[in-house]
């Protein structure tokens, strides 16, 4: 039992159980700050790539330049004003919508309950298109509006699946029958909306990054800047929420207020980056279980799931801008990619007859 | 061990219901159908009095046009109302032969996705093959609505437990939504065929015509009829496959036969209204309260119901869009989220 902590560095130091448990630590928490570095890095090298590719491709050194906020004659006007807001745009939704997904996911301890998947994105959905599509109102009120939406439906989603047993598996079942019939409504207002147009529609079907502006991207912004802190820091809370409520009281977490508190940003965080983009289908249900192959379990997963959410909204947009004759609008391309993704894990968890 | 000891539990889905409330519930169920007719000729975007009803429908049967402004909105109003029952009838008996077959409560051709493996298959048709005839819908509905039934089905019925509720359902979702990418992505590079195809994304009967009703009317007689022909066997299912076979049933037949006949049934309507959910859903679970789960009189009273269902629905969005419409497609997503809420409260539900 004298072995340092170098020894098992090394690898050199006689194996008890204890040793082993703390290399096992050791090699968990390398792993994780790898993969959170890898993350960070896949994020800027696609948010990069969004601002010099184009019709014209500028250099890295043309891009910082705008960003600096010097005049860079064409750079100016294509980066500064097209790509950098739909950059960040879709980097902010991608982050709401991964967090708002794992956060979902592992309080309610279902790999299956992500607003998306449980309706509350389509109650958004439609609260944003019948605001900014048939009322006409700005991006402010549109993104209150579609957070009180939200949160009514995530409301009554919870009131309908209460009590009794297999609680979480009704809720699910009744999100999804929630979720199609608000997904009627936001069908219903798109057919009878006087601006019907592919890009009004391609964004409230699908979601998409066509057209984000400053304007869109501001409201979105201040959202993640304040809820993000706020869902790191309960991210621990989390993490021991998830071993049951009991167990979670006795190690000292306020139970009521921490999940009121998490429930509440991560609807807002889903909800605001819904009427943005509109719902970028499977980023929220994907971010979650993503982030969690590359970073290993353990963890607080909220900083990654974040980042594969960014990198997941980005690399779509990049396919759908660029790999096509046409240019498709990011939520068609997860869509597409997303949905064989969820089939294969429905059937890798029915497989190992996995609980949850 | 006592004899008094077990007790005679009453099972909530008892067949004893008598011969005498099962004439009772048709013959409410045919007046009632004759009211929804009357209904839906009677309100729309122009108040008609109960004389021009009588004076359209009398000039439509001697095959003449009234001349009276209200006589000729009834007309207007026959091809959508005669849509609206033959829809509605062939989408609950849709679902009840889909809840037979998968012994599940929550089968609906708007829930497992098949709807929209229809709608993909139509538009892959429009804009890669120029299709226009209602045959081609037809056929074309038809064959995706299958692959996508079997698709699913089969992703939902891996693992311990076969198809529970929770696992048809999320199939069911993750399916459409893979398929909806697919069809904007179709749609999008083809600005002119969006409004061919507006129609796909809500279900109505708004648009009925005689033309394509009359190619849909043989396949849903055909099936229609294999179906209720199928009643007895489906009894024997209900009662699980070993005494099935004991029973003297094809079990692998009846599930295929039942199973066709009740996607094919939607994916026809599909073809004709766009996508109508929530019909299959809800009709079978009330009539099974009412008429009982014998299978010879669930699927018969079952297409009554959602005859009425869809008629009623259809004059509703009329009355609540006046002077436009809502789509029945819309109202029967709103009477059918509750529903599902009920059904998903009492059934046990096995977590994935």
């Amino acid at each position: 039992m004298t072995a340092t902590i170098r020894d098992f560095a090394r690898g050199t130091a006689t194996t008890t159980p204890i040793e082993q448990v703390y290399v096992g630590r050791r090699r968990r928490r390398r792993r994780r700050v790898i993969a959170i570095a890898a993350l960070g890095t896949a994020t800027a090298l696609l948010a990069a790539a969004m601002l010099m590719l184009g019709g014209t491709i500028y250099s890295p050194s043309e891009v910082l330049r705008v960003i600096a906020g010097q005049n860079v004659p064409g750079a100016s006007f294509t980066v500064g004003v097209l790509r950098l807001p739909r950059t960040v745009t879709g980097l902010l939704a991608g982050v709401a919508f991964g967090v708002a997904g794992t956060t979902f996911q592992r309080m309610l301890r279902n790999p299956l309950a992500s607003p998306d998947v449980i309706g509350i994105s389509s109650g958004a959905s439609a609260a944003a298109i019948l605001s900014l599509v048939v009322l006409g109102w700005d991006q402010t009120p549109t993104m209150l509006f579609a957070l009180m939406a939200g949160i009514l439906t995530a409301g009554a989603i919870y009131l309908a699946a209460r009590g009794g047993e297999s609680a979480g598996g009704r809720l699910v079942l009744i999100g999804i029958g929630i979720g199609a019939m608000l997904e009627s409504v936001v069908s219903y207002l798109l057919l009878r909306a006087n601006q019907w147009d592919l890009l009004t529609a391609a964004r409230w079907l699908s979601g998409s990054l066509n057209g984000a502006s400053w304007d869109q991207a501001g409201p979105l912004g201040v959202a993640v800047v304040v809820l993000l802190p706020v869902v790191i820091a309960l991210s621990r809370d989390l993490s021991v929420l998830e071993l049951g409520d009991a167990s979670a009281t006795a190690l000292g977490v306020r139970v009521g207020r921490v999940r009121l508190t998490l429930v509440l940003s991560a609807v807002a965080l889903a909800c605001f980056a819904t009427a943005t983009t509109g719902p970028i289908a499977f980023v929220a249900f994907l971010a979650g279980p993503i982030a969690t192959r590359i970073t290993g379990a353990g963890g607080s997963p909220v900083l990654p799931a974040a980042l594969t959410g960014g990198c997941l909204v980005l690399a779509a947009d990049l396919l759908g801008q660029y790999a096509f004759d046409t240019r498709f609008p990011v939520g068609v391309i997860t869509g597409i990619l997303g949905a064989p993704y969820l089939l294969y894990l429905l059937i890798r968890t029915s497989r190992r007859g996995g609980s949850s | 061990m006592t004899q008094a000891a077990t007790p005679v539990r009453p099972r909530a889905s008892s067949p004893a219901v008598g011969a005498r409330r099962r004439v009772v519930v048709i013959l409410v169920a045919v007046v009632a159908i004759m009211a929804s007719v009357v209904l839906s000729l009677a309100f729309g975007s122009r108040p008609v009095t109960i004389e021009q009803i009588t004076q359209g429908l009398g000039a439509w049967l001697h095959g003449v046009t009234p001349r009276d402004i209200g006589a000729i909105a009834v007309q207007q109003r026959i091809p959508r109302t005669v849509l609206a029952i033959v829809a509605g009838a062939a989408l609950a008996l849709s679902g009840a032969l889909m809840q037979a077959v998968t012994r599940n409560p929550i089968a609906d051709p708007g829930i497992l996705g098949v709807n929209t493996g229809a709608a993909l298959f139509v538009v892959c048709g429009i804009a890669f093959f120029g299709i226009s005839t209602p045959f081609e819908f037809l056929g074309l509905a038809l064959v995706g609505a299958i692959l996508v039934a079997v698709l699913v089905y089969f992703v939902g019925s891996v693992g311990a437990g076969g198809a529970t509720p929770i696992k048809l359902a999320l199939a069911g979702a993750a399916t459409t939504a893979a398929l909806s990418s697919l069809v904007a992505a179709i749609l999008l590079p083809r600005a002119d065929l969006m409004n061919q195809v507006r129609f796909w994304q809500v279900g109505g009967v708004g648009g009925a015509n005689w033309a394509t009703m009359a190619a849909i009317t043989p396949v849903l007689v055909v099936a229609a009829a294999l179906a209720l022909a199928h009643g007895p066997a489906l009894n024997a299912l209900a009662l699980g496959d070993d005494v099935a076979v004991g029973l003297g049933v094809h079990v692998g037949r009846t599930r295929i036969v039942a199973a066709a006949c009740g996607v094919t049934l939607c994916a026809a309507v599909t073809s004709v209204a766009g996508p109508i959910g929530f019909v299959g859903l809800m009709v079978p679970h009330v009539v099974r309260l009412l008429a009982g789960t014998d299978q010879r009189w669930l699927l018969p009273v079952s297409a009554l119901g959602g005859a009425v269902l869809l008629t009623l629905a259809d004059t509703i969005g009329r009355v609540v869009g006046y002077p436009s419409e809502v789509e029945a497609g819309v109202v029967t997503a709103f009477l059918g989220a509750p529903v599902l809420v009920v059904i998903a409260r009492r059934t046990r539900i096995r977590a994935l």
